[in-house]
């Protein structure tokens, strides 16, 4: 009698498997359904121009993903990142044009890597702001950075009165030209943004597998307080991932102006919105401890697929923000479902062995 | 079967399948009136799933559950508890963040006419329960901030208001102090004396073996034996445990401890509702020896442990490695100069339990796997393998989530973890709470060889035998100092007990103090 229900369990054990990797595979198999998708329903969709384009506009989200899927698997959410995209973009702007005024009679003007340099170091800054209320004040993530999200934004306008930064040329005099590069440049013909994506994504997946301080963000999301007695210094990890977010809002914030060569005090608004998404999408668990760079990645690419897919359909936008938060929603369900799934097959495995 | 008593509750070949795995095979047991019923077995033998089952949290796939002769099915524990089974879970199922009294009624709030909540009656009521079990509970504290001990008295009071004819206690003497277990013992005398079936689940035999009047032993989810408690000993129940009579502490094996490794001065840590909660509390420790520290419930030994790891930026007092001051305040840092605490509260201190065993293994030591910043996969990897072989951890593969282990295992992760840092020091709270009887005679195995590698080792407990067993020296706190030092020879588990309810009442009978008599604070 107790035979009967092993054995039923026994042929559902190894479809449960493959059901289970199916699951896994989630973001790859929506994002080639997306591709497929788009391929046959809009002309010209995969031309090399077009997928270059979207690459473009996927990597903007994609930076801001990255430092947001460290965040949430420590547990904590940066919703600052719009505003330091705008405030970056602004810092690089005024750099170029104005320079910094010595109040002497002299003006000092930076080169275009020194305004690149300075403009990271104002957003892991802004990252520091964030870590320090979180760790030092505990001030709830969510607060904290919704605070500097304001302050962030509110120093943006402030900086040109709420007008845009026009024609970032430079003068050559001064030597600040050559700041469209980041935006419009190409190397063995792929644009600057996709290279820099290419290694930040490489060099933070490296992180997370390969470092003592990728292990320890996975470990403080975790269990905060197991990580504690186990010497992980949880308040470090904590600045870090928050400095690392505002590091990459830095890279969109100077992306965006090269593109447009110009800086406008609003770029960025609601980005943390879609940088959560895309996290969300790629398997990173809101409630800490789960998350691959990868996933991210992915999650971006789908995101931003989507809504440009649906653009060139001449489907209305308002259309697209339905199917975009539908998206999300489906995507956390089967996460939910592959969590259980998952759970019935490692209790099967552990009743095989015994 | 003795008819002395009515049968109650009788469970007819109830099964329980989870997805693969059979908890739970025909089993056929009997619930009497007025008596004390004992379940034993080890871990994962299927106990707890029996008693889900009665109290309606979980659902038998086979099987009959017949309730005074009636068949009855819940389908969720309000069914159980509306019938008279109430249960104390193992887990504790409290709100932190909500009152002692607000927990003790929750779902079953008392209202006023228009359904407001009588705060004021509910709090009345919790503190008559509150008040029988003699903790020192008031019914308007935070649970949180309660001790884990405290709490389980809580879920206790709660069980006990539903004023149950069948009373579940799954593991409640898990974190009591000796003192404590009396207090509940009277308890349970009283529910008995007032006709209630009392289903009682423990690990520690002594305890069962007093209390008990039915026993019904469970291996394998299979009932290996069902007995009177006046026809059986200790070595019958072992025996239906794990089928045959290994037991127990590892023996002393007579090497001479060395220098001393360790000392503590005048270690001080103060209350938030003031008071000192380590009270000037210094002992110094050799190497290869074992320390047992004995105390009662918030005697302060967690505390001390927490001290001595750094973990109270505001404690006070110094600490020597091997007569090397320790001037690092950060825990941390201790670990690096050789400390290691394995914490009392496995889930919530000591393991991170959606990480693999191989990750959790290694968390405090990953700075020795590292060449610049990489960790070396292949070295890691060898650590893990070595201290899953030496610990004879219990796992298909390392890559598994530790939460999938059994709670003997996940102890010995977490020993594991602490022992790859390369301690000299090992602080070990409760070692062998809530584990099986044969991952707890790995454990204290564990412990007597390290100590022959020349660790020390300090280890606080509030099981009387464990401490005499394992200890060279035996340490006594109460109320936050250090009332007693015992060499093992001349220890007696009189002085022990006298020593640990010293400060708790009147009488003292000042036995060896050792502790200075309360300083000035900070």
């Amino acid at each position: 009698m107790t035979d009967i229900p092993a054995k039923a369990a026994a042929p559902s054990a190894s479809g449960g498997s493959a059901l289970l990797t199916l699951m896994k595979l989630r973001t790859f198999i929506a994002l080639i359904a997306v591709l497929v998708f788009f391929s046959i329903a809009a002309p010209n969709f995969l031309s090399a121009a077009n997928l270059i384009l979207m690459a473009k506009h996927v990597a903007l989200n994609a930076f801001l993903a990255m430092g947001m899927t460290f965040v949430i698997i420590t547990g904590g959410i940066d919703l600052s990142v719009g505003s330091i995209v705008g405030l970056c973009g602004m810092v690089a702007g005024y750099l170029v044009l104005n320079g910094i005024d010595l109040q002497m009679g002299y003006t000092v003007y930076f080169n275009v890597v020194e305004i690149a340099l300075i403009t990271l170091l104002v957003g892991i800054a802004i990252g520091a702001v964030n870590g320090l209320l979180i760790t030092r004040l505990n001030v709830a993530p969510f607060i904290a950075t919704l605070g500097v999200l304001y302050v962030a934004r509110g120093f943006a306008l402030l900086s040109s009165d709420g007008r845009t930064f026009p024609n970032l040329v430079g003068k050559p005099e001064l030597g600040t030209t050559g700041f469209g590069f980041l935006g419009a440049g190409r190397l063995l013909g792929l644009p600057v943004s996709i290279w820099i994506l290419i290694v930040v994504a490489l060099g933070a997946a490296y992180l997370a597998r390969y470092t003592p301080l990728g292990r320890h963000i996975f470990a403080v999301g975790g269990n905060e307080r197991a990580a504690r007695i186990s010497g992980v210094r949880v308040n470090m990890v904590k600045m870090f991932v928050y400095m690392f977010s505002g590091f990459c809002a830095a890279i969109v914030g100077l992306i965006i102006s090269s593109e447009l060569m110009a800086s406008h005090p609003a770029t960025g608004e609601s980005f943390e919105l879609n940088a959560i998404a895309a996290a969300v999408l790629g398997g990173t668990s809101m409630s800490g401890g789960r998350g691959t760079i990868g996933g991210t990645i992915v999650g971006a690419f789908v995101i931003g697929i989507l809504s440009d897919g649906l653009v060139m359909m001449g489907v209305s936008s308002f259309w697209q923000m339905v199917i975009k938060g539908l998206v999300i929603i489906v995507a956390v369900v089967v996460d939910q479902a592959q969590r259980r799934l998952q759970q019935r097959v490692t209790l099967m495995q552990m009743a095989k062995a015994g | 079967m003795s008819p002395a008593h009515d049968v109650i509750l009788k469970l007819e070949d109830v099964s329980k399948v989870y997805a693969g795995t059979v908890a739970v095979k025909q089993a056929n047991f009997e619930v009497r009136k007025g008596a004390v019923n004992v379940l034993v077995g080890e871990n994962g033998a299927g106990k707890s799933t029996l008693m889900k089952i009665i109290a309606g949290v979980e659902q038998p796939t086979a099987g009959r559950i017949l309730l005074e002769g009636e068949a009855v099915s819940f389908s969720s524990s309000g069914d159980a508890v509306a019938r008279g089974i109430g249960m104390v879970f193992q887990e504790l199922n409290l709100f932190g963040n909500m009152t002692v009294a607000e927990n003790i009624f929750a779902t079953r709030e008392i209202t006023n006419r228009l359904g407001k909540i009588d705060r004021k009656a509910q709090e009345r009521r919790a503190g008559e329960f509150l008040d029988r079990l003699e903790a020192g509970i008031r019914p308007d504290m935070l649970v949180e901030d309660l001790r884990i001990g405290q709490q389980q008295l809580v879920e206790i009071a709660k069980a006990v208001s539903l004023d149950a004819k069948i009373l579940i206690m799954d593991e409640p003497t898990s974190a009591l102090s000796a003192a404590e277990v009396e207090i509940l013992f009277k308890v349970i005398a009283d529910l008995k004396a007032r006709g209630v079936a009392i289903v009682y689940i423990s690990h520690r035999l002594e305890e069962l073996i007093r209390i008990g009047d039915y026993i019904t032993v469970l291996r394998d989810g299979r009932i290996t034996g069902q007995e009177e408690m006046k026809n059986v000993d200790t070595q019958w129940i072992v025996r239906q445990m794990i089928g045959s009579d290994a037991k127990d502490f590892a023996k002393a094996d007579g090497h001479q401890p060395g220098e001393e490794i360790f000392r503590a001065e005048e270690i001080c840590l103060p209350r938030v509702t003031g008071g000192l909660a380590v009270d000037h509390v210094s002992l110094s420790l050799r190497a290869g020896e074992i320390l047992g520290i004995y105390g009662l419930m918030g005697a302060g030994r967690s505390e001390l442990f927490d001290c001595i790891m750094g973990r109270h930026g505001h404690a006070s007092g110094r600490i020597f490695i091997a007569g090397k001051l320790v001037k690092e305040r950060d825990t941390t840092r201790r670990i690096r100069r050789g400390l290691a605490l394995i914490p009392e509260d496995r889930q919530r201190e000591g393991l991170v339990s959606i990480l693999s065993v191989a990750s959790n293994l290694t968390l405090a030591s990953l700075s020795r796997f590292v060449r610049l910043f990489h960790i070396r996969g292949a070295a890691e990897r060898q650590a893990v393998v070595r201290m899953v072989r030496e610990l004879a951890i219990k796992v298909a593969d390392p890559a598994q989530e530790v939460s999938s282990l059994s709670g003997g295992n996940q102890q010995k992760v977490v020993i594991g973890k602490a022992l790859l840092t390369g301690p000299k020091v090992l602080l070990m709270d409760e070692p062998s709470r809530g584990i099986d009887v044969g991952a707890k005679a790995d454990v204290f195995r564990t412990m007597r060889k390290l100590s022959r590698d020349g660790l020390g080792i300090l280890f606080a407990t509030s099981d009387l035998d464990e401490v005499m067993a394992l200890s060279d020296r035996i340490a006594v706190m109460s109320n936050g100092r250090l009332t007693g030092m015992f060499d093992r020879a001349e220890a007696t588990e009189a002085a022990i007990v006298a020593a640990s309810a010293l400060g708790h009442g009147p009488g003292h009978l000042a036995p060896v103090h050792l502790a200075p008599v309360h300083g000035e604070q900070r």
